[in-house]
């Protein structure tokens, strides 16, 4: 039989290194920083299609990644889709007349948003809204619209 | 004829849901039976030494091998996409969610769940279990629940380092092999991979796992034959029964949690 305060020390440790591989996982894995990290503000943006935008995905101004969305959810009045926008502190200076995009990365990629500041001296405040909105391209939209126009033509 | 096969059937039917409705009932004594707080850790702490510090060396290596090959893999069939850069995601994903629960609960079911059967087997053969009976100890709360809990607490644990090492393992290959951006690799894995739907996920997996495995292989031991022949067969038997709920488990637990659960 092993001594017992070995064996406690050992599983101890065990237990310790468990946890240090948990943090791996929860800090380097999967980036819960992000969330954690409060210390930023809420914009809403309401578009009229967001095509196949998910949470989490990244917000960013000229390619830079300034936030991600954090929330989507559908108008129950104009049945837009609200899509709520977290925005790191660093960046508390958006002029009022910001206006968002959705881009897709690549041609198969994922989407996100892009924002194009504006210059108003007015700052977007938290939870203030953003009115000029672009909504997503949808391919098959893109598609039809250009099989009509080939067809109009001759 | 016939009327003998429906016979051995009902037999075999008969016998199956008698070991269920055993072992449920072994169970449900055997759990809230931890000696008194004093003596709990202490038996506690022998028993994840033996189940799991032990198993921890098998856990790193097997992780670490099935990370590079993830890697390695991962490369050559995404390099055809011209995707590289999700290797990251790629092999986090596979890791976190479905390959480290589940392997790690085979080679735990291998390598504790087997262990355990025999111990509690032999220990039933030399007649240790009555013998601590007729002392007034009570070998549930002694043997039983102490090393229940321990395998319960232990597969979580692996499961876990398990999933770290193969990402890291995913990462010597990727970065440090075939040069892929370091920069690239983490923060697509940390853009695809989310804490609660997939790392919890995988963490309820492996709990659920632990306790399968555990189960089966406490309930063998004390219901084995009392014969060297009965330990073979209850060893046998958790390692096959674990590794089959493990897997049928498996599939279940993933398409509830897909289900948007």
């Amino acid at each position: 039989m092993r001594n017992q305060s070995v064996v406690q020390t050992i599983v101890g440790f065990f237990m310790l290194f468990g946890i240090i591989a948990l943090l791996f996982l929860a800090l380097k894995v999967s980036g819960l920083t992000n969330t954690f990290n409060s210390g930023g503000y809420n914009l809403i943006a309401n578009f009229q299609n967001i095509g196949s935008l998910k949470v989490q995905a990244p917000v960013t101004i000229s390619g830079v990644r300034i936030g991600y969305v954090q929330k989507i959810k559908l108008d129950p009045n104009s049945f837009d889709a609200r899509v709520v926008l977290h925005i790191n502190k660093a960046y508390n200076d958006l002029p009022i007349d910001t206006s968002a995009s959705i881009f897709t990365e690549g041609l198969l990629g994922s989407n996100y948003i892009s924002l194009s500041p504006g210059y108003e001296t007015q700052i977007l405040k938290n939870d203030s809204i953003i009115e000029n909105t672009h909504p997503a391209l949808i391919l098959e939209n893109l598609i039809g619209q250009l099989m009509y126009k080939v067809g109009g033509q001759t | 004829m016939i009327i003998k096969l429906i016979n051995n059937l009902g037999k075999t039917g008969l016998n199956f849901c008698e070991q269920l409705g055993h072992s449920g009932i072994f169970l449900i004594r055997a759990i809230p039976r931890l000696p008194r707080p004093g003596k709990t850790w202490k038996l506690l702490s022998e028993q994840i030494f033996a189940v799991g510090f032990l198993s921890l060396i098998i856990i790193v290596v097997s992780g670490l091998f099935i990370g590079m090959v993830l890697g390695l893999q991962g490369e050559h069939t995404l390099s055809s996409f011209g995707a590289t850069q999700e290797l990251g995601q790629l092999v986090a994903l596979s890791v976190v969610r479905e390959l480290g629960p589940v392997v790690t609960a085979l080679l735990f079911a291998g390598r504790a769940g087997s262990s355990l059967t025999a111990e509690i087997g032999l220990m039933k053969t030399t007649d240790q279990l009555a013998s601590m009976e007729m002392m007034g100890v009570d070998p549930l709360s002694q043997v039983i629940a102490p090393r229940f809990w321990g395998g319960l607490i232990s597969m979580p644990i692996l499961a876990i380092i398990f999933s770290a090492v193969a990402i890291y393992g995913g990462y010597l290959v990727g970065v440090k092999w075939l040069d892929l951006d370091a920069g690239t690799f983490w923060s697509n894995m940390q853009a695809g991979v989310s804490f609660y739907d997939d790392i919890v996920n995988g963490i309820i997996k492996s709990i659920v796992f632990g306790f399968v495995i555990t189960w089966i292989a406490v309930f063998q031991g004390f219901a084995s034959e009392p014969t060297a022949a009965g330990i073979a067969k209850a060893t046998t038997k958790t390692v096959v029964y674990s590794s089959l709920a493990v897997l049928g488990l498996d599939f279940i637990l993933t398409a509830v949690m897909l289900g948007g659960w």
